[in-house]
């Protein structure tokens, strides 16, 4: 990066550090966080909506809707959740790839030969031919889709508690003016759960942060797996030799997922105080007896 | 059936070193699957009983020292449950031991004796002391959460009956309060017991291909390619192993609330998001 850098075997001490921790390497070490932190945007959303809707399917009139919702919901409860991470992923490239088999190649051929899943070059999911980004971003998909998935059951179970949290009273009152089922559903219960899904909701958003590093089983490139390959004992023949440093690299991960639930913390400290502003409930009293002593 | 009987006296113990060495490679039938993902299960229980155990008595300490009102105790007790409720399992399974790792192989010397250090680089001591210590902070939690919370009647009516340290602690404040952290607490064991599907893919490595349930289920999704029937078989053995578990800690709860009518009979399990 700087001029000096280039023949560090020359440099010592801090212009040594300074030029290590630039290294193109290094560069894409910092990138790295930005793939947790996309992670992280990307996943928090959906997960919402997954979780949504599983909320609102576990409480359909229509049957099998209603199974499908509890089952989705009481699942990860059972289940760890790194055997989704593991099992999504390969089960849906699996899936596609079986699909696009049926298309583009000889249906005849059956994709599972023994011990081998066999589909022609046509049906690969990505191409052969394609840019290592397609992969990568394939793989970072097909990741997103887990996580998603996991969590989207977690918020299906806080929600669908924080929709029984609103007061009958309430729903009722709401019944006795007139509104639909539809109307009832859409304005009052949603707006009224929010303020009883946010402590589930935090809580959810603390365990997906702490559920980020889990990408590296996945085969994604994030901080873990540069902190494994930068922090491993470099022999002489190295740009810049070093023995085994891992252990400080994954203290630098520790203090950044330490940051990482602090700050999150605090917002939610703040966004919790907020919620329950005019609300009846003990922390909405507490406001009110600040404001009016 | 005959087959299948060989292959449980097989790979029945392979998780433990006992039985055939040479995992199966070529032909994996169901019940082979079956047989060692539920040998792996060994594993899944060592770790999540022995650190619930332990993690029970050091979380106990850190919510006492939380609770209490004396600094120096405070404070690192703080100190020490923010840092593990505040990063991943995952990296603290790599930091202690790429830590262990650095230790000097041939042991530290302390008064003459050599103490040895190359057993803390095994996943059998290594990952249990980052469960206990993790576990630990969680629980710890939920005691001060639930220490803060025992109601002041029943403090009050323990001084009115003359109660005071020690005995009120051990006769009134300690049940309250286990009592009211109980669902939470049973939460807790079963997040332990699922997240110890992590050792063997956090550096710890498998000594001899003796690893925990997931490991073998991820050993035979790597030889046959088809993730449909090893990880489905994982994760039955888990809702049995997480069945059992609300099964066990019902019995605590419904002992713990028994002087409560109405309470004992139905131990509701609400699901709570606590990690």
């Amino acid at each position: 990066m700087f001029a000096t850098c280039s023949d560090p075997s020359a440099l010592n001490g801090l212009a040594w550090l300074a030029c290590y921790l630039t290294s193109g390497k290094h560069l894409l070490f910092y990138g790295s966080f930005g793939t947790v932190l996309l992670l992280l945007a990307v996943t928090a959303p959906l997960a919402l909506l997954f979780g949504f809707g599983g909320a609102v399917a576990s409480r359909s009139r229509i049957a099998p809707l209603r199974w499908f919702g509890r089952i989705y919901t009481a699942m990860v409860r059972g289940v760890p959740d790194i055997i989704f991470f593991l099992f999504v992923p390969i089960a849906l490239d699996q899936s596609f790839e079986w699909l696009r088999s049926r298309v583009y190649c000889d249906p005849s051929v059956p994709v599972r030969q023994g011990n081998e899943f066999v589909v022609c070059q046509a049906a690969k999911l990505p191409l052969s031919t394609a840019a290592p980004w397609v992969h990568q971003s394939y793989g970072f998909t097909l990741a997103v889709i887990a996580f998603a998935i996991v969590f989207g059951a977690f918020a299906a179970n806080v929600l669908s508690g924080a929709m029984n949290a609103v007061p009958r009273a309430q729903l009722e009152t709401a019944e006795a003016y007139g509104m639909s089922e539809r109307q009832l559903t859409r304005r009052v219960l949603i707006p009224q759960m929010w303020t009883y899904a946010l402590p589930g909701l935090s809580n959810l958003w603390m365990v997906l942060i702490k559920a980020t590093p889990l990408l590296f089983l996945l085969g994604i490139e994030d901080i873990v797996y540069w902190a494994r390959d930068l922090g491993a004992t470099k022999p002489a023949n190295f740009a810049y030799p070093h023995p085994d440093w891992r252990v400080w690299y994954f203290l630098g991960l520790l203090v950044f997922y330490l940051l990482m639930t602090w700050v999150s913390q605090r917002l939610i400290d703040r966004v919790a105080r907020r919620l329950s502003r005019g609300q009846a409930t003990m922390a909405g009293e507490a406001i009110r007896h600040e404001v009016t002593p | 059936m005959s087959a299948c009987a060989q292959d449980f006296a097989d790979f029945a113990l392979r998780s433990v070193g006992m039985g055939q060495f040479k995992l199966p490679a070529g032909d994996m039938t169901l019940c082979r699957q079956v047989v060692l993902i539920g040998s792996g299960m060994i594993w899944n229980l060592y770790f999540g009983a022995l650190s619930l155990a332990i993690g029970f008595c050091l979380a106990t300490g850190l919510a006492l020292a939380k609770a209490g009102g004396i600094r120096w105790l405070r404070v690192p007790a703080e100190a020490f449950i923010f840092v593990f409720r505040g990063s991943p399992l995952f990296i603290q399974f790599f930091v202690a031991y790429q830590a262990f790792v650095l230790l000097p192989r041939e042991g530290i010397e302390i008064f003459g004796a050599t103490l040895p250090t190359a057993w803390l680089s095994r996943a059998w001591a290594g990952a249990l002391i980052v469960l206990i210590l993790n576990t630990a902070a969680y629980s710890a939690e939920i005691f001060y959460g639930a220490l803060r919370n025992v109601p002041r009647g029943d403090l009050e009516a323990a001084d009115a009956y003359g109660l005071s340290g020690w005995a009120r602690f051990r006769r009134i404040v300690w049940p309250t309060a286990l009592r009211l952290a109980w669902p939470a607490y049973t939460n807790e064991a079963i997040f332990l017991f699922h997240a110890t599907t992590l050792v063997f893919f956090s550096s710890f490595p498998a000594f001899r291909q003796q690893g925990d349930a997931l490991y073998y289920a991820s050993y035979i999704v790597d030889k046959t390619f088809n993730p449909f029937v090893a990880y489905p078989i994982a994760a039955v053995y888990f809702i049995l192993l997480t069945l059992c578990l609300i099964g066990i800690f019902g019995v605590f709860n419904r002992r713990l609330n028994r002087h409560l009518p109405g309470a004992a009979q139905r131990p509701r399990y609400r699901p709570n998001l606590i990690r």
